[in-house]
């Protein structure tokens, strides 16, 4: 079966392949891959739900601010997603419901803070029903 | 990957990449026969190559020994356009903008402390914020004070009492780079700043406690107050989420630049726009923001040390010596005045994973360095060593003052934490008498010893091309990781 991603050897930083059958479940999927950096998303509590809307010029610039986003969202509020429901990917706009709770170093955790997402080596394509992004991030 | 990239031998220590493609310039590769080895195995070269192509580029697209595969440039990369002509990029200063290094001297030997240290590791713990997430309730820092601190930078701090004696002085740029412009910084920026002044991060960055364990120069290390046996303290940490999201907000921008001013881009992230450009001069006013903020960040971070150390050991501050010898940035574009061919020109000098080193007599050293150069900080793993060079005549030239940042990743962390499987790297590193203290579960496998080149040869390199001069080697006793 396909994974939903799976991490790359990177010498600096980290990067990932993510994939999905649909262009959201593969926004979905890199989500989960860049919060199991930070912290296992097992752990997660689905504790608190918000709705998150990114838009962009292009696909790779949106995946870009989607994964940004939930930093942003990390760092400004402690709030960790674990589970996302991406709703739906057109024009280059994405609406997201994400489920989550904030940071609780007792049960969560600990591992590498995520600086940002890059545009090193980004790219997004779909090939037999398949959709895949590869990702670097900086660590 | 890599491999199949041409390299031609100068000498022992320097190897070109000819001109191909799409090439402005050469490239150049400060290593050993050994290095470049381990150099050719990721896609570091391809990056040497791809800065290369960038429009206004002078002199060669240069790469220390400790390059490795970073994202746009190769971190270790260095590379100089012209004012007039040419371009900057955010990408070739990346997303910790001003991520730097500070190196604090005592008047502690190691016998002062010995039996205290994991006391003092676990106090330096506990007093200063790090991993993900953390951060220390007593300093709030309002909205009016933020653009203080990024107006200001280390100089701030000072004002606020994060502060001894004249350190301000031995901090790159008197800890404050001009031209910063709060206006240009998003509210993004700020939401993710202003919850990080004052907090270490994760990843590479740590604070160590070490010792001079070996003098190469007697007199650099006299005018640098360092002696063998000396406990120092050392910091490695930058402009944490403001930086982050300052760097994002401005590729966004340059990407589009980019596309305006019809520059050919190798790679996306190496996206940027002229100097002279619009773009580029609100991206320097939030660069130099950044930059401040890390300055502000290292000098209270450093504060804290020195109470820790008082408060740890029972003694005052006249009785610790905790001191500045040098504070120093490696993520930075600069605005800098070099001879090209023998006319004086304004350069724009990238140094991404690289540092500044100014020779002997250069107008903005403190007068106490004047003779020996700019201390050039150089932390290795946290199980070998760290060094402390200075700058030279020679490098001025040659690398428009550049030198190397660290020991240079070999395992991908992916590799490292496979490395560390069943291995109590905490422990072992304890038996070598390293007491770590570590927030995150992960971090210390990822920069486990093993993780990292020698840093002994990637300092050889410069040191033997004549580039910078070892002055001291400073050995690991404690360290907090984040």
């Amino acid at each position: 079966m396909q994974p939903k991603y799976e991490y790359l050897d990177h010498t600096a930083d980290v990067g990932f392949m993510a994939y999905g059958a649909t262009v959201e479940a593969l926004f979905a999927h890199a989500a989960e891959a860049l919060i199991e950096v930070m912290t296992p998303v097992k752990d997660i509590e689905p504790m608190e739900e918000h709705h998150l809307s990114v838009d962009a010029d292009d696909l790779e610039t949106l995946m870009v601010r989607w994964l940004n986003e939930l930093l942003y969202q990390f760092e400004t509020t402690t709030l960790l997603f674990g589970h996302f429901q991406v709703h739906e990917i057109r024009n280059f706009r994405l609406s997201a419901s994400c489920r989550g709770e904030k940071l609780d170093p007792a049960r969560h955790e600990i591992r590498t803070g995520i600086k940002a997402v890059t545009y090193h080596g980004l790219y997004i394509k779909e090939q037999d029903d398949l959709w895949e992004s590869r990702i670097f991030l900086d660590i | 990957m890599a491999s199949s990239i041409v390299t031609e031998k100068l000498d022992d220590y320097r190897w070109i990449i000819p001109k191909s493609g799409k090439m402005r310039t050469e490239g150049i590769v400060y290593a050993d026969a050994a290095m470049m080895k381990v150099i050719r195995k990721d896609a570091s070269l391809q990056q040497v190559m791809n800065v290369a192509c960038l429009p206004g580029i002078v002199g060669r697209s240069m790469a220390m020994p400790d390059i490795h595969w970073g994202y746009g440039f190769p971190i270790g990369g260095v590379a100089a356009f012209d004012v007039e002509d040419g371009i900057i990029s955010p990408g070739g200063v990346g997303y910790d903008i001003n991520c730097g290094v500070r190196l604090m001297r005592s008047d502690l030997a190691v016998e002062d402390i010995r039996n205290r240290l994991p006391a003092l590791v676990q106090a330096l713990f506990q007093n200063v914020p790090c991993g993900i997430g953390s951060k220390r309730k007593d300093l709030r820092v309002s909205a009016k004070q933020m653009d203080d601190v990024l107006k200001k930078g280390a100089r701030w701090a000072a004002a606020q009492g994060y502060a001894q004696g004249d350190d301000i002085a031995y901090i790159e740029a008197g800890g404050c780079i001009p031209g910063a412009d709060p206006k240009a910084v998003s509210e993004r920026a700020y939401d993710r700043g202003k919850n990080q002044l004052g907090t270490l991060g994760s990843g590479n960055h740590f604070l160590e406690v070490g010792t001079v364990d070996h003098i190469y120069d007697p007199p650099a290390a006299r005018a640098l107050g360092l002696a063998e046996g000396q406990l120092t303290v050392m910091i490695h940490t930058g402009s944490r989420g403001l930086g982050h999201q300052i760097c994002d907000d401005y590729i966004q921008l340059l990407l589009r630049a980019a596309g305006k001013y019809k520059i050919d881009l190798p790679d996306k992230q190496l996206c940027c726009a002229p100097v002279r450009s619009s773009e580029a001069r609100r991206y320097l006013s939030a660069m130099a923001c950044a930059a401040n903020f890390a300055f502000c960040n290292r000098q209270i971070i450093g504060y804290w040390v020195a109470e820790t150390f008082q408060e740890v050991l029972r003694m005052g501050p006249e009785s610790t010596g905790l001191s500045l010898v040098y504070d120093i940035c490696h993520n930075m574009a600069k605005l800098e005045d070099h001879e090209v061919d023998g006319r004086k020109k304004s350069l724009c000098v990238h140094r991404k994973g690289a540092t500044l080193a100014l020779p002997p007599h250069a107008e903005s050293l403190p007068e106490r360095y004047k003779t020996v150069g700019q201390p050039v900080l150089v932390p290795g793993d946290m199980g070998r060593s760290s060094y402390v060079l200075v700058g030279t005549e020679a490098g001025w030239k040659e690398t428009y003052g550049s030198c190397c940042h660290g020991a240079g990743r070999v395992l991908s962390r992916k590799q490292a934490k496979k490395a560390a499987k069943g291995r109590a790297i905490v422990r072992e590193l304890e038996d070598r008498g390293i007491y770590v203290r570590s927030a995150g579960k992960s971090t210390v496998a990822e920069e486990m010893p093993d993780a990292y080149k020698d840093v002994d040869t990637v300092v050889d390199v410069l040191h033997k091309a004549g580039i910078a001069k070892k002055v001291a080697k400073l050995k690991p006793l404690g360290v907090v990781k984040g």
